[in-house]
């Protein structure tokens, strides 16, 4: 299911002294299984955006197509639990979203609300829990005992379940330890790939951009910014820092090389490891010449 | 009696027939120090922050704030000396102007009209919100509300103040405001300063830095000792910063840093020692 915005601006409370421009003129196309990373700071836009794709929100100009689902401001949203089916959305801290009294109907809650039958939703929950990494005998315990970063994990499985073909995450690790962060991030990645869904991850993150997107886009001011692949957006480090935002460690460590040193290392993805090793070649190298 | 706090023996739960939170943790903090306490979520951090003002007392073992132990009879006292910012900019105001917040504090500790204006001045200038006084709180951005929240804290002049994970929920912009914050308050005012924090390039800010694992100090030392443990720090979950990353591959590789270097300047500054074309 591509994702297609069209000139969208939101305006909230329009023609009153708090009209306030949300998004203005917005416009980009999101391919199917892509993984997107969006970036921007606080009042930047991004909440906005991503209320549009499950309809949570309408333009208030403009148009927006999540596959063959069209929404526009004139058009009351028709059938918009076919849209809410597709397009599962991970809110910040989802942990405040539990309510149930057992895990286990916790995270059929949503199914129910779909009209899916028990049976099915019972099939794939032990797979749910693999994948979220919690044990089967959390099941029947309660969602209010647990850790916090266990209680992220019944939430996420809580969307995951609906098995959604788009998945939305809004900064889906704070709050979490640095390990609690990667194998959150991981797993995302994971079911990201398993099932060529298309990912939008919401971040303060350059790294996980970096990392785990094949397309940033940049959100400033309810505008689109910059856009395109990572690695391209991240070169141009004087257009992020006029924003406020700044590139990743890894590209900054390289980019002070190569200007105090005239080492050019590029940027391929390499581990730590990796670069480590070819900063210390270029370095003997260079030693060894002079 | 030269520490400013000292934790003894501290043994915590927060119910019966659960584990301990905390077992047998002891330290100090001095007069004027900025102590990082880092550890993996559930390892104990906050539940010390909420040892240091009260807001919980240990069932053994005795916390000492200068010369007062904590405990139900003088936390009134502790809190004067000892103020604590929380993670949720939401979660923390009580006024509708951004002055009447800082006020409360204040009001609470029936401070004279008077000393209260001064007091409320001294501290919004401080924390550069002097020209947010009639400002609703809840229009600001998260990191102009933390910075109220700390000067609604300073207004009370503690002696020390506490950061619990309090950039957590803000983006990059706020975390650096407020990480400028805290640096300038500390050169100014006489305060000790704790921070708990996942944030690494946060810690190497501190004098000192405490590891909690599974409810026990596991390490302490300044942030470059700590940073030394790259894998034992691995282990028990947390990580370390990119730049003590490299410099370990960096010296595995045969090139001598000679100090174990924290952040950017200090690595290229080795480096450059090291290799600069003369």
């Amino acid at each position: 299911m591509d994702i297609i915005f069209n000139k969208v601006s939101h305006i909230y409370q329009p023609n009153t002294p708090f009209e306030f421009k949300a998004l203005e003129n917005v416009s980009f196309h999101i391919q199917s299984g892509s993984y997107v990373a969006i970036i921007g700071h606080t009042g930047s836009g991004k909440s906005t955006l991503i209320q549009h794709l499950n309809g949570l929100v309408k333009p208030t100009s403009g148009e927006v197509k999540i596959g063959d689902y069209v929404i526009t401001p004139e058009k009351k949203l028709k059938d918009v639990m076919t849209l809410r089916e597709k397009v599962g959305i991970v809110f910040q801290y989802p942990e405040h979203q539990l309510f149930e009294e057992t895990v286990e109907k916790d995270i059929s809650f949503g199914p129910q609300n779909f009209n899916i039958a028990q049976e099915v939703v019972q099939k794939r929950i032990p797979e749910l829990l693999k994948a979220v990494q919690l044990p089967e005998n959390i099941l029947q315990r309660s969602p209010f005992d647990l850790s916090g970063g266990q209680m992220r994990r019944v939430a996420i499985a809580g969307v995951l379940v609906m098995d959604p073909k788009i998945l939305v995450l809004d900064e889906p690790t704070a709050g979490l330890d640095p390990r609690g962060q990667k194998e959150i991030m991981d797993m995302f990645y994971r079911v990201h790939q398993e099932e060529e869904r298309t990912t939008i991850l919401v971040t303060h993150s350059m790294e996980d951009a970096l990392k785990y997107a094949d397309h940033v886009i940049i959100m400033d001011h309810g505008k689109v910014y910059m856009e395109g692949p990572p690695l391209e957006i991240f070169k141009d480090q004087e257009a992020l820092n006029n924003v406020g935002l700044d590139i990743p460690e890894v590209i900054q460590f390289l980019n002070k090389l190569e200007s105090k040193f005239h080492i050019s290392i590029p940027f391929r993805g390499q581990s730590v490891e990796q670069l480590g090793k070819e900063v210390a070649e270029a370095f003997k190298r260079g030693d060894k010449s002079e | 009696m030269s520490s400013f706090i000292e934790f003894k023996h501290i043994h915590f739960k927060y119910q019966q027939g659960e584990d301990w939170a905390l077992k047998d943790v002891s330290f100090h903090i001095e007069d004027n120090e900025w102590v990082a306490i880092i550890g993996h979520n559930g390892s104990g951090k906050s539940t010390i922050a909420k040892l240091m003002n009260g807001l919980l007392f240990p069932q053994e073992g005795e916390i000492r704030v200068q010369d007062l132990v904590v405990n139900e009879e003088t936390i009134w006292d502790v809190r004067k000396k000892v103020g604590m910012v929380f993670q949720n900019p939401d979660n923390q105001f009580v006024g509708t102007t951004v002055v009447d917040d800082v006020a409360f504090g204040l009001e609470n500790h029936g401070i004279p009209r008077e000393e209260m204006i001064t007091r409320i001045d001294n501290s919004l200038r401080a924390v550069n919100m002097e020209d947010y006084y009639n400002h609703e709180p809840h229009r600001l951005s998260g990191g102009q509300k933390q910075r109220v929240a700390i000067a609604s804290v300073l207004a009370v002049a503690p002696e020390l103040v506490i950061f619990d994970e309090a950039t957590a929920m803000l983006d990059p912009k706020g975390r650096a405001t407020i990480m400028e914050t805290v640096q300038q308050v500390r050169e100014t005012k006489n305060v000790s300063i704790v921070t708990i924090t996942h944030d690494l390039n946060e810690v190497t800010f501190a004098d000192r830095v405490i590891v909690m694992n599974e409810g026990k100090v596991w390490f302490e030392g300044t942030p470059r000792e700590v940073f030394k443990q790259h894998e034992e720090l691995q282990k028990i979950g947390l990580d370390t910063p990119f730049v003590t990353q490299v410099s370990r591959v960096l010296e595995s590789k045969g090139i001598n840093l000679v100090k174990e270097p924290i952040n950017h300047k200090e690595l290229m500054d080795e480096l450059w020692t090291l290799y600069s074309i003369k």
